[in-house]
């Protein structure tokens, strides 16, 4: 039997949180976008207190496995981002968009309240790909553009989590046996 | 087997009735390429070397009872998991947290931040040495106190793994009063949250330990 969850709690902010964690790629790199939003819960207020985990393939493909993200060390893509929110709800990242047909991003919510986290993923607007991506076409067509990220410049997107509620984002099981 | 995870409602843990999805999880249909297959890695490079030890991060001593808390990550079949990433976070010894949004009005110690952060070893071993973290009150409801926990967050070889949770001490009398320890509906998996005294581990004149281990949950391919 494995280890149960418990919620992360208010008081994370000396631990989790670190200088680099919003940044997957520094934002000078050539293909960076960004992709913020916010936590929102059932009333929809802001969350002050939630921890937003993303993580992806490079923009091959290719799963980062030589670390980086706590200190990046000469790196230029770690694969991994953590960012908490502020006093608004709000959590950004500068990335860059991964590959593949269907390009996706992991994510994991964390906050005071969620005895476990939920886990969505975060797809990008227009890609033809989506149509058949076999993770997406499972969730309800009516559901399905709470994944989709809102493309709000060239480079820049917006992702909002919504934990309940009319506009509630699509989370996956996570419990697997 | 069961899940032995929390529901995300459960209304005795006040914050949950407005943060818990309410609609049903969809399973996911990873192809063998998902990302959620596969974990983040980190290395020795990008951690400190006192980082996992929290009774030295200042100049001088915390005040408390010194512990050191080991234990191994495992995977669902109980092999060891190695260079996984564990963090940690706790009350100092006084049941207060260095952190603004704090109001508990018991003494800031300022030799105790509180945070640490290791690598497990090729058994799948961490160890911390720290402090024995005090009992919290908190707002949840009248007279409500948290018992003594040290919070782990967990990295397995898949992003479904990711575990963030509690470590409890043994016998505290605070357990029946509290709804997040109760918010797991088995009483064996609550069990699991809870270290055991470990004397094998203790340091004569110096330290007492406690043992914990973290198994974590079957991936889709495990399952
Ligand atoms: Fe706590």
């Amino acid at each position: 039997m494995s280890t149960p969850s418990q919620t992360v709690g208010p008081f994370f902010g000396y631990a989790l949180p670190y200088a680099d964690g919003p940044y997957v790629v520094p934002e000078w790199h050539p293909d960076s976008i960004r992709i913020r939003g916010r936590v929102l819960d059932g009333a929809g207020e802001p969350l002050p207190d939630a921890l937003v985990e993303i993580w992806q393939a490079d923009a091959d493909g290719n799963v980062a496995r030589g670390g980086g993200a706590l200190r990046r060390a000469g790196k230029d893509f770690s694969g991994f981002g953590r960012c908490g929110t502020d006093a608004a709800g709000n959590f950004w990242f500068s990335t860059i968009k991964p590959g593949g047909p269907a390009p996706y991003i992991a994510v994991l919510v964390f906050a005071r309240g969620l005895l476990k986290p939920v886990a969505t993923r975060i797809y990008f607007p227009g890609e033809p790909g989506n149509a058949t991506d076999p993770v997406l076409s499972a969730v309800p067509v009516d559901r399905r553009d709470t994944l989709v990220a809102v493309q709000e410049g060239e480079r820049s997107y917006r992702f909002d989590v919504h934990l309940r509620g009319e506009q509630e984002t699509v989370f996956f099981e996570r419990y697997f046996g | 087997m069961t899940d032995p995870n929390p529901p995300y409602l459960y209304p005795p843990y006040g914050s949950t009735p407005l943060r818990a999805p309410s609609r049903p999880l969809v399973m996911p249909s990873y192809g063998p390429d998902a990302i959620e297959l596969v974990s983040p890695v980190f290395g020795h490079e990008e951690l400190g070397l006192l980082d996992n030890d929290l009774t030295r991060q200042h100049s001088g001593d915390p005040i408390g009872e010194r512990i050191i808390v080991t234990g191994r990550v495992l995977d669902s079949g109980g092999r060891p998991v190695p260079n996984a990433l564990v963090e940690i976070w706790q009350a100092n010894a006084a049941g207060r947290y260095i952190h603004l949004r704090e109001q508990h009005p018991a003494p800031l110690d300022p030799n105790f931040t509180g945070a640490g952060r290791c690598l497990t070893d090729a058994d799948g071993r961490y160890r911390f040495v720290t402090v024995k973290p005090g009992a919290y009150p908190w707002g949840n409801h009248h007279n409500a106190w948290r018992p003594a926990h040290i919070h782990f967050s967990v990295f397995g070889t898949a992003f479904t793994q990711r575990l963030v949770t509690q470590m409890y001490f043994p016998g505290d009398p605070l357990f029946a009063y509290d709804p997040i320890f109760q918010s797991i509906p088995d009483e064996k998996a609550r069990e699991r949250l809870v270290s055991r005294f470990d004397i094998d581990t203790t340091v004569p004149d110096w330290s007492l330990a406690y043992q914990w281990d973290i198994v974590l949950g079957a991936t889709p391919t495990e399952a």
